[in-house]
């Protein structure tokens, strides 16, 4: 196993070193905007995303179970964190995110990882349009009631955003729109909110300290459900995000190892003032797209973002608030995905409905969670119904006339019990009914019971019934669950 | 029928190792499995962009690039590929052997064995890979892997065939080395070979034992033997009586020690892969 490892150590370190080193610093370029925001959608200071985008993409470097993954501070947790804030302040933030990764580390021990394969593909298109609609929406406070002259700043921004790749593409362009539009801000002393307004910025390295609240019951149900949201969300986007890195690098993750870095993650970066964060779908792809395959690429984004926050705090402190607001909304429309727009038209109209469903969900509740939920739910519920339309009753009497053998095809269960029921003809005088079940399957106490009622009432009539061809696993169920063949069944079910 | 698996990679060892395997093979009744695993090599995006930043349908547009690259990459290998085992399926055919498929793979060279070592009967494969053609002094990055994780016996090619008259088997009393003197005693193909067994190292009576015992079984079937035993450091002593006594194949147990150990003071194992320089059939 030692040089089975240190071999997959190896691969997983060394074998991309200039793309991981290049593509970490790009990626450090991009996170600190990207940490000051979330910081005040959060609202805490600008250091605790910094020092929580520091924290926990250096240690997701070591722990995660998706090589070349970024996860730093993000929006979707950020979103949870404002009622707690706003109440209690940012003790009980930090220590709610040492208690979300407490919770993601018992999710990952308990492979909640294999859960992700209920999570359909159209809830995980309306997850991504949620958080960039939510990016966006974080974004509205910021452009109300500003001077005129922001929204020229913003416009001005998004261009040099997305021109500037058309030139050159050695440097990052949201990098160039910060500095060009706080250079502007300075020699043209131009009288805008600027990120010195928004907090204090970290001007030392992050020390271990412990969270300032009281050790007792009111504490915990005070910080355990905003933990639950934050650690069910940081799991769900960082799974996702897993998903997307194998999609793009063509390789395989160990998605319950993914649960359990992401919650040693949290759980570490509480202790030094960071806010709880998860993996981020846009910093990923940007990631992939420079270059970087490796967790050295994590492990340099992280050490980069915090020599250059800590080395440069005085100049981050003259970021126009305009020049972040242009890098949010390219954030937005690059999670987006705008092709799903173009697919409501084409998909199944049930799967477009669990993706908007999703959307609604979590644009009004601000909870990612409970859009994944609704999703997960109402595909459920579509997969029942659409399962349940396989189902076929024929019958065919015998020359005689009296009796009748009746067909059975597809799945029988709850969603298709009834169906199956209305479908025999009791009305008609039997003396023998033969139910052959060789092409189906009987999977619930519904269905059983359905076959309990259609056997009773063809007794009632007078029939003799005989059941065949049940397989092995609806034999089961019948046999334990059935009371036709039970003494004093008939019974039972006239007196229902 | 004996199922062999021999590896070839498109390095110098890739001959030998058809040549190794036509000697072990059975002309009519062996089948050959050739394989060419190519390891999936992590390389960056060519054409780098630093631009950093997220244009609409960014996902998407990526993905499609990378995969275009990929797919350009992976067709190139694959017709690479298909030509070494062409070359070593030609190799197989003209040394008279009929029963062979070829299997390109993608994948862990380690992981690909292990999946198919279970329905054969023997390994072949070559000293060195591909990529340490040159760096003498290291082995094969895949060898000792390999051999660790094998659970059939493996023959390991050196870079040129001889015919073997000799051979010489490295005897520690291991379970191993004990498999590796039935293997000899029950196999037709060492019916006519020279045997030498060696025992180096101290000698207790429980060892003497487990060598006269050795001894026994190969001579009573009526191989040649010849025991010789040194005292000193096994792979000094065996590499010295391999070059003295004109080897041209060494049988030996396979790792008899802990992994922690080989980390510490090395393998004696690898050492001797390393320092002699003909095949080496071992045992686990």
């Amino acid at each position: 196993m030692l040089t089975l490892r240190y071999s997959n150590l190896k691969k997983d370190w060394l074998a991309n070193v200039r793309g991981d080193i290049l593509a970490g610093l790009v990626v450090a370029l991009a996170l600190i905007p990207e940490a000051i925001a979330f910081s005040i959608i959060a609202g805490v200071d600008p250091k605790v995303g910094l020092y929580a985008s520091f924290s926990i993409a250096v240690i997701s470097a070591f722990t995660g179970g998706r090589p070349g993954m970024i996860s730093a501070a993000t929006a979707a947790t950020a979103v949870l964190m404002v009622t707690l804030v706003k109440t209690y302040g940012l003790e009980y933030l930090l220590a709610t995110t040492v208690l979300a990764g407490l919770f993601q580390i018992i999710a990952g021990v308990l492979r909640f990882g294999n859960l992700m394969r209920f999570v359909s593909k159209s809830v995980l298109t309306g997850f991504v349009n949620a958080l960039a609609i939510l990016i966006f929406l974080a974004q509205i406070p910021e452009l109300i009631g500003v001077p005129i002259l922001t929204y020229g700043m913003v416009i001005f921004g998004l261009l040099i955003i997305y021109l500037l790749p058309m030139v050159t593409k050695t440097i990052p362009s949201p990098l160039v729109c910060i500095l060009i539009l706080t250079l502007a801000c300075q020699i043209f002393g131009l009288e805008l909110r600027t990120v010195s307004d928004m907090g204090s910025l970290p001007n030392s390295l992050p020390i271990f300290l412990l969270p300032e609240i009281p050790l007792t019951f009111e504490t915990l149900s005070i910080i355990a459900p905003p933990a639950a949201a934050i650690a069910a969300v940081g799991l769900l986007e960082s799974l996702m995000t897993a998903s997307v890195v194998d999609e793009l690098t063509d390789t395989a993750s160990n998605k319950n190892r993914e649960c359990v870095g992401q919650g040693i993650s949290n759980f570490v970066t509480g202790f030094i003032g960071g806010m709880a964060g998860c993996a981020m779908i846009g910093q990923s792809v940007i990631n992939i797209k420079s270059g970087g395959r490796g967790r050295l690429s994590t492990l340099c984004a992280g050490i980069f973002l915090l020599i250059l926050c800590v080395g440069l705090g005085d100049w981050v402190e003259m970021i126009p608030m305009a020049a972040l607001i242009a890098i949010m909304i390219m954030v937005s429309i690059g999670t987006f995905s705008w092709q799903s727009i173009a697919d409501l038209r084409k998909h199944p109209r049930s799967s477009s409905i669990v993706m908007l469903a999703t959307v609604v969900t979590v644009v009004t509740t601000h909870n990612l969670a409970f859009g994944v939920l609704v999703g997960v739910m109402l595909s459920g519920i579509f997969f029942a119904g659409k399962i349940s339309q396989i189902f076929r009753l024929s019958s065919e009497p015998t020359p005689d006339g009296r009796s009748r053998i009746y067909i059975v095809e597809g799945q029988v269960f709850f969603a298709s019990a009834e169906k199956f029921l209305n479908a025999f003809d009791f009305q008609e005088a039997l003396e023998k009914v033969t139910i052959d079940l060789t092409k189906a399957h009987i999977w619930d106490i519904s269905s059983v019971a359905a076959l309990d009622t259609v056997i009773l009432k063809f007794q009632r009539e007078g029939a003799e019934v005989k059941l065949v061809g049940l397989n092995k696993a609806s034999e089961t169920i019948v046999d334990e669950l059935a009371v036709y063949d039970k003494s004093g069944g008939l019974k039972r079910l006239i007196s229902k | 029928m004996e199922k062999m698996l021999a590896f070839v990679d498109g390095s110098v060892y890739s001959e030998s190792v058809c040549d190794h395997t036509l000697w072990l093979a059975q002309k009519n009744r062996s089948k050959v499995s050739v394989f060419n695993v190519m390891d999936v090599i992590e390389t960056s995006h060519n054409s780098a962009n630093f631009s950093g930043n997220l244009v609409a349908e960014a996902r998407n547009t990526l993905l499609s690039e990378l995969a275009e690259l990929d797919n350009k990459r992976a067709k190139l290998a694959q017709k690479k590929g298909r030509l070494i085992l062409d070359d070593a399926e030609a190799r197989l055919i003209a040394g008279g052997l009929k029963n062979i498929d070829t299997h390109l793979r993608h994948g862990d060279f380690v992981d690909t064995v292990t999946e198919f070592q279970e329905e054969a009967d023997i390994l072949v494969i070559g000293k060195r890979g591909e990529a340490a053609n040159f760096a003498k002094l290291h082995l094969g990055s895949n060898l000792e892997r390999l051999i660790r994780s094998a659970n059939k016996p493996v023959l390991v090619a050196a870079r040129i065939f001889r015919p073997i008259k000799k051979i010489l088997i490295g005897f520690d009393g291991g379970k191993s080395a004990v498999r590796a003197i039935e293997h000899v005693s029950n196999q037709d193909l060492f019916k006519d070979l020279e045997c030498h067994l060696l025992s180096a190292g101290k000698i207790d009576m429980n060892r003497k034992k487990k060598i006269e015992a050795a001894e026994r079984s190969l001579s009573e079937i009526g191989r040649k033997t010849k025991t010789f035993v040194k005292e000193g450091d096994a792979e000094t002593v065996i590499s010295n009586h391999v070059e003295q006594h004109n080897i041209d194949l060494l049988v030996m147990g396979a790792y008899g020690h802990s992994r922690i150990r080989n980390l510490m003071i090395g393998s004696t194992t690898t050492q001797m892969i390393r320092s002699c320089h003909i095949p080496v059939l071992l045992f686990r």
